[in-house]
């Protein structure tokens, strides 16, 4: 089975691994604002890929990784950009694409030093909504069982003769890849089912209760004041 | 002796209409344990879903003294501890840790003293290292541990283990005999594995089309109903 490359990055070891998800999560949301609010030009985001490149290097991430992976954004924000250059503010343009590139890149930053349960459990101790983590949580946590279901599905269909590649125009394999998905969907409901069952049979009812979450250590603390200063240095400059 | 558990004529349809059980007795009594056998649909998951009310049909189930209907659920299901036969369904949690956590923190123990009573059900089964691991990346013997520990943890009088051994490489069945042979409690075990059922079990009874057949040690159940290990080479 392969797991997403950002959950195994997520698992690695370094500084910015070992920091508490609720300091990260809050100098990440600093970073952002500082970022989107900075008056760009050649200094500031010369200053703020500075700063990503170092967090990448601290976090031993592999850069080219992290670097294609935040293009992801680029789709969204070229529809934009591309309205700000018809209405002939090229800078404008270029100031969304980088900012919003660049915000990517720092979102990875922190996906790829923070495994998801951690992640979830920061973000639920400062505030956001319960049912938002839980629904994310048990997705995260079913999420691989089921590609992984799909992906034997998959290679039984292969194994009794279907062709592999993307699906074209033949109604034969269409018929076939859509009952795979309902039989996908009954088992995954079934399954539900199961869990559910599992849950009351070990006292659940209706409130899932959490672990706390650790205390956090001088590092940390160092870590959040650092990174909140860092991350506004740069705004200094401008106007 | 006053059994643990004590079922009385229980009959259950599904919604579908298909008839699950057809009239059920049924004992267990303190410091035994069960192995129920009978092929494929036969009634046997129905039963043991019954015994701490996740499915409720005709007919009376009682234990520990307790009836099981709706007011005495959560008193019954702190009595009974159920693994289940798909550890991917039984371990929901992000971590480890915290999927053992899940029943002490819902019974309304403290966070601290949750986290502790679940490393030490861990430690019981030889799992305290993987605390942080997530479920998902471990071993099938490994998840099957934690998924025990799971339900050790909230120290229940009765464990019921469906199917226990599915999944399971021949050490991994080995390791979780070792650790089920060390527990205290009575046990209920469904399984088709006659030889884990002859190693832990003292009496069996048999299950066919929704009824309870037979009762008696396992050697004669299994003899009795053809299921007894045989070399299967010989019948080639």
């Amino acid at each position: 089975m392969h797991h997403a490359v950002v959950d195994r990055w997520s698992h690695g070891h370094s500084l910015l691994h070992a920091r508490d998800a609720r300091v990260k999560l809050l100098v990440l949301l600093v970073f952002l604002v500082a970022l989107a609010t900075a008056r760009v030009s050649a200094l500031t985001i010369l200053a703020y890929s500075f700063l990503l490149a170092a967090a990448i290097a601290v976090a031993r991430l592999p850069v080219g990784g992290v670097l294609l992976r935040a293009c992801v954004v680029l789709p969204f924000t070229a529809v934009f950009a591309c309205l700000s250059l018809l209405a002939g503010e090229g800078s404008r343009a270029l100031a969304l694409a980088v900012r919003s590139y660049l915000s990517a890149a720092a979102v990875l930053v922190l996906a790829g030093t923070t495994p998801l349960p951690e992640f979830l459990r920061g973000l639920e101790s400062l505030g956001a909504p319960r049912f938002l983590v839980l629904v994310v949580q048990f997705l995260y946590r079913y999420l691989f069982v089921i590609s992984e279901q799909a992906q034997h599905m998959r290679l039984a269909a292969c194994s009794r003769g279907a062709a592999r590649g993307p699906l074209g125009p033949d109604r034969a394999r269409f018929r076939a890849a859509s009952g795979a998905v309902a039989v996908l969907f009954a088992r995954s409901y079934a399954r539900a089912q199961a869990i559910h069952r599992a849950m009351l049979a070990r006292g659940f009812e209706g409130r899932i209760r959490m672990l706390s979450a650790p205390r956090l250590t001088a590092a940390d603390w160092l870590f959040l004041a650092l990174g909140i200063l860092i991350s506004l240095a740069p705004l200094a400059g401008t106007p | 002796m006053t059994p643990l558990i004590e079922v009385r004529n229980l009959r259950f349809r599904y919604e579908d209409g298909t008839l699950a059980l057809d009239g059920v007795d049924f004992e267990l009594f303190p410091g035994e344990t069960v192995a129920l056998l009978g092929p494929n649909g036969s009634g046997k998951t129905t039963f043991v879903l019954h015994l701490n009310g996740l499915l409720s049909g005709e007919g009376s189930v009682s234990v520990c003294g307790l009836t099981v209907e709706k007011k005495n659920l959560a008193a019954v299901r702190r009595k009974i501890g159920l693994l289940f036969q798909d550890p991917d369904e039984q371990l929901f949690m992000p971590t480890v840790l915290e999927d053992v956590a899940f029943g002490p923190l819902s019974q309304g123990l403290g966070p601290e003293q949750a986290a502790a009573e679940a490393r030490a059900a861990l430690e019981q089964v030889g799992m305290a290292a993987a605390a942080g691991r997530a479920p998902y990346h471990l071993s099938a013997g490994e998840k099957r541990r934690v998924a025990l520990a799971g339900v050790l943890v909230t120290r229940p009088e009765i464990l019921v283990l469906d199917e226990p051994t599915t999944y399971l490489d021949p050490p991994g069945q080995r390791e979780l005999l070792r650790v089920l042979a060390g527990l205290p409690q009575a046990k209920i075990v469904v399984t088709h594995d006659t030889l884990f059922a002859r190693a832990l079990a003292g009496r069996a009874v048999f299950f066919e089309r929704g009824r309870l057949l037979a009762s008696g040690p396992v050697e004669e159940i299994t003899q009795r109903f053809g299921w007894a290990p045989a070399p299967l080479v010989a019948l080639r």
